[in-house]
């Protein structure tokens, strides 16, 4: 076995493990390359049928590139999807006294409504107890000290100061009410990894991750996906799998340099994630 | 550099004592290798000027808010670089003793370690604690760095009077360092290379020994273990989705599964997408397998090859660490989690615990296991457990502790009797009949478990003195229960047998198996016999064990000279005049219990006593988990 083969075989197993393990999960699907990988992984995890819903919060603001790849990939998988817009916050109803959205407010506070809220909203309407989720270690130096199996409590929060234990493949499966436990298959998983495995695997990605050339004549392209106000291409040629990892391998900016809710201050993103942010 | 596969990567956790130094040294290999993000130094040493504090390479780590402001590392990070060579992760593991579980976690992953001590303060509490943890999480590679050199003037004599304290204490656990290696994280004096302070130093700096180390690969020639996780029934195929955490399969074998031992052969093995479907699968493959009969198998069962499976029975000697607040009691229930499988099981005896500083005994003898503690225990399940010993098969030979809702602990298992596959069946025809009442149904309608109580002694020992007088009181308390007497048996269903070796050894066999029988049935059956061979007794434990049943072997320990003394059947006085042949203690030997359960000297303490201590035990082992005490 090859490193891939052994990430690989690691994410299955904890796939089949969430999936024995709790009774109501669900899997948020952001169209992002490492969501295609939890994707692609589940289909083999479970012999082509994925026997749990993928979740779209929609912030309203997604790129329409990404929701004509949303609507490909639901055939072409055969997903039970959900999608979930947080409406109260757009319209500025219910809690909402104005309508929540990037030309009136700061990207943490409309990071924090329209995804986190959004998804606190659909967890309490669907009673999910386990939510699969595609963050790696490498990410961020929070997401660092993440655990496969990492716990929740009601209020979305994350103790992460007092994380259960966690080795040999056991894991924390069991959960009081109101809680739920976050599933993190990919945690060891490098950009680098996932990138070759969606070479190796042929994995379908959404094409804004390929350079094209921009306006000014130079060539971009995305290297994480988020909501257009607020993401923005990396000067970069790379138009296949194959340079981008050529690309990623001599490069020393950090993955998320072009998402700015994580940059709005410090400690940004240390504090999106205290209160829910994947 | 090839861009398609992708290279294995050595992952090394870095442990030691608090403040020895562990943020700091990962610090400099990040900036020392280059393999920092573009100004991420920058940006701590102005995040550092503005809260007014040095910068210090710790700092490059320490990205969450609360570890700034303690200074201390508190849960595990892992961090990824990169040499020419290969790629590496990083494991910081916290050296507080309070987040024992947090370095836990950390180096169960790890492929190599590196364990800090700093020069100046020299071995401290964890330092030891680590190095114990280590071995039983069984991590072989150690490079042992000993830190701060700059403070002790780059003595040769520190260093080496550390070397050799260490290196004692590390031989107790087996662990024989690859290098020990002075550095100076602070001054990134030999980390990347060498450095003209540390002349006296021939060995590699840090980063040439982590480049020597190797990739810990699943051993070869190992028998199949494949742990199933779930069965899939969703279309027209029941698929066995699980892991091979040991050897390998392919199409075509048979398989046995354990606990149970029902087998079928490999019909496919299913790959979703998969051009060609595989016909062979290796160890640390996740798989899904149809099998060619539609054998009940489930989740928590490990499929083998039939003549080379794993161990079975719910009895496991095992060395455990405990990392949770609460202490863990003897004879309560937990969740013992062992690959997939999941039962309920209590410690049944604490043999040692061990002061993982020291690792002397503690004095006593112990009734709870205690944060932080390493213990030596015998573990009882509810029902059968597959299992390997560890130092055979790791994957299989571990497991963890469960109380409420959180893993408390972990243990490897240290014995593991490895029994023929095969079930002792003379004919192939005959097939065993399970009722539709379950176990547990029967204890329920009882309201206790079923037993066999075996009192073994000399005759005159006082066993069924004991048997009978036990009886009484678990009687008087609405036990169901039955004695089996030797000699009763001897007037029926034994009355073929004399007293040969061979024929004592059918008896026990016999007696052995109605018991079980009885016990099955929902009894505490009271068995008295001298029952003077080991491997008779042994056997008896065996077949009840194997099959669920509880087993406890009494000795009745009274000398020679008091049981002729009380000679009540006349028999010792018959055996010296010659008219008994083969009397056990006079002209046949009688082989002493070497781990009987309990064992009560009739010589020297009163029957009351004995009596007590029986009942007291035999409640405590038949009581159903979910009844409380008294």
């Amino acid at each position: 076995m090859d490193h891939l083969d052994e990430l690989e075989a690691q994410s299955i197993y904890i796939l089949r493990e969430a999936y024995h393990s709790f009774s109501n999960l669900c899997m948020p699907w952001s169209m992002g390359k490492d969501s295609n990988v939890l994707i692609w992984l589940s289909k083999k995890a479970f012999c082509g049928k994925i026997p749990y819903p993928v979740l779209h919060i929609d912030t309203t603001y997604e790129f329409p590139e990404m929701l004509d790849f949303r609507d490909w990939a639901r055939k072409f998988y055969e997903l039970d999807l959900i999608v979930k817009i947080n409406e109260d916050a757009r319209a500025g109803r219910g809690a909402y006294a104005t309508p929540i959205g990037y030309e009136t407010h700061d990207p943490v506070t409309v990071t924090h409504e329209l995804k986190t809220v959004a998804l606190q909203q659909i967890l309490a309407e669907r009673k999910f107890d386990a939510l699969i989720t595609g963050i790696r270690r490498d990410e961020d130096p929070t997401r660092a000290k993440e655990r496969y199996f990492s716990p929740r409590n009601a209020d979305f929060e994350w103790d992460y100061k007092d994380q259960p234990p966690e080795f040999w493949n056991q894991f924390t499966t069991a959960v009081d009410p109101g809680e739920h436990i976050r599933v993190q298959p990919l945690l060891d998983w490098t950009e680098v990894d996932i990138w070759r495995y969606i070479e190796r695997e042929n994995i379908p990605i959404p094409r804004m991750y390929f350079a094209r050339r921009g306006e000014d004549g130079k060539f971009y392209r995305f290297r994480s996906l988020g909501c257009w106000p607020i993401t923005k291409p990396v000067e970069s040629t790379a138009s296949t799998v194959s340079e981008i990892i050529t690309e990623l391998l001599v490069t020393k900016t950090s993955e998320r340099a072009g998402r700015a809710q994580d940059h709005h201050e410090r400690n940004a993103m240390q504090k999106l994630r205290a209160k829910g942010f994947l | 550099m090839t861009t398609n596969g992708s290279s294995p990567k050595l992952r090394i956790v870095i442990v030691g004592h608090v403040d020895h130094g562990k943020s700091t040294l990962i610090g400099r290999l990040f900036h020392d290798t280059n393999s920092l993000p573009e100004g991420k130094v920058e940006q701590i040493r102005k995040a550092s000027e503005a809260e007014g504090m040095e910068f210090e390479y710790a700092f490059l780590l320490d990205a969450l808010l609360e570890e700034q402001a303690q200074n201390i590392t508190i849960d595990t990070t892992q961090l990824p670089f990169r040499t020419e060579r290969r790629e590496y992760v990083i494991i910081d593991a916290p050296g507080h003793k309070e987040f024992l579980k947090n370095m836990v976690t950390g180096a169960a992953t790890a492929d190599a370690a590196i364990l800090l001590i700093d020069a100046h303060e020299g071995i401290q509490e964890q330092s030891k604690r680590h190095a114990y943890l280590l071995s039983l999480l069984g991590i072989r590679q150690i490079v042992v760095a000993v830190n701060k050199m700059d403070l002790v003037d780059f003595s040769r004599t520190v260093f080496e009077d550390v070397r050799e304290a260490y290196t004692r204490f590390l031989g107790r656990l087996d662990i024989t360092p690859q290098h020990f290696i002075p550095i100076s994280a602070k001054h990134g004096l030999n980390i990347t290379k060498p450095c003209p302070e540390l002349g006296w130093y021939e060995g590699p700096a840090i980063l040439e020994a982590l480049e020597g180390l190797e990739i810990a690969a699943p051993p070869e020639g190992l028998p199949l273990r494949f742990v199933i996780q779930d069965v899939y029934r969703f279309d027209e195929r029941r698929i066995l989705a699980g892991r091979i955490e040991a050897g390998h399969l392919k199409v075509g074998d048979e398989i046995m599964f354990w606990p149970d031992g029902k087998k079928s052969r490999v019909k496919s093995i299913e790959e979703w997408n998969a051009p060609v479907p595989p016909t062979r699968a290796s160890v640390g493959e996740s798989v899904a397998l149809t099998l060619e009969e539609q054998i009940f198998v489930e989740r928590g069962q490990i499929g083998g090859h039939p003549e080379d499976g794993p161990a079975e029975g719910r009895e496991i000697h095992a060395s455990l660490f405990w990392l949770q607040n609460e202490p863990l009691p003897i004879n309560v229930p937990f969740t013992l989690k062992l690959g997939t499988q999941s039962v309920e099981a209590r410690l049944v005896e604490i043999t040692r615990v061990l002061d993982s500083s020291t690792l002397e005994p503690l004095p006593g003898s112990p009734t709870l296991v205690h944060k932080n503690e390493v213990a030596d225990v015998r573990i009882r399940a509810r029902k059968p457990v597959a299992f390997d010993r560890h130092d055979r098969i790791s994957e299989t030979g571990r497991f963890v502790i469960v109380t409420g809702k959180r893993i408390g602990g972990g243990g490897i298992v240290r014995e593991a009797n490895y029994q023929s596959s095969l079930p002792v069946v003379a004919s192939d025809n005959i097939t065993w009949t399970d009722s539709p009442v379950t176990r547990e149904e029967r204890a329920e309608h009882f309201g206790h478990r079923g037993a066999v109580i075996w009192f073994t002694g000399l005759s005159g020992s006082g066993k069924s003195t004991l048997a009978t007088g036990l009886e009484q009181l678990l009687h008087r308390k609405g036990l169901a229960t039955f004695i089996l007497d030797g000699d009763n048996l001897r007037h029926g269903l034994c009355a073929n047998l004399g007293f040969s070796d061979e024929d004592r050894s059918e008896n026990i066999r016999r007696a052995g198996e109605a018991a079980k029988l009885m016990a099955e049935a929902g009894l505490v059956v009271l068995c008295s016999l001298i029952s003077p061979f080991r491997a008779d007794r042994r056997r008896v434990r065996e077949t009840c064990q194997r099959d669920g049943v509880l087993f406890a072997e009494v000795y009745v320990n009274a000398p020679i000279s008091v049981c002729e003394a009380r000679d009540p059947r006349g028999l010792y006085k018959k055996a010296r005049a010659g008219e008994i042949k083969q009397f056990t203690g006079l002209s046949s030997p009688y082989e002493t219990p070497e781990a009987p359960e309990l064992e009560l000297r009739t010589g020297e303490v009163t029957l009351e006593f004995c009596l007590g201590t029986l009942l007291e035990y035999t409640l405590d082992l038949t009581r159903l988990p979910s009844r409380p005490r008294g």
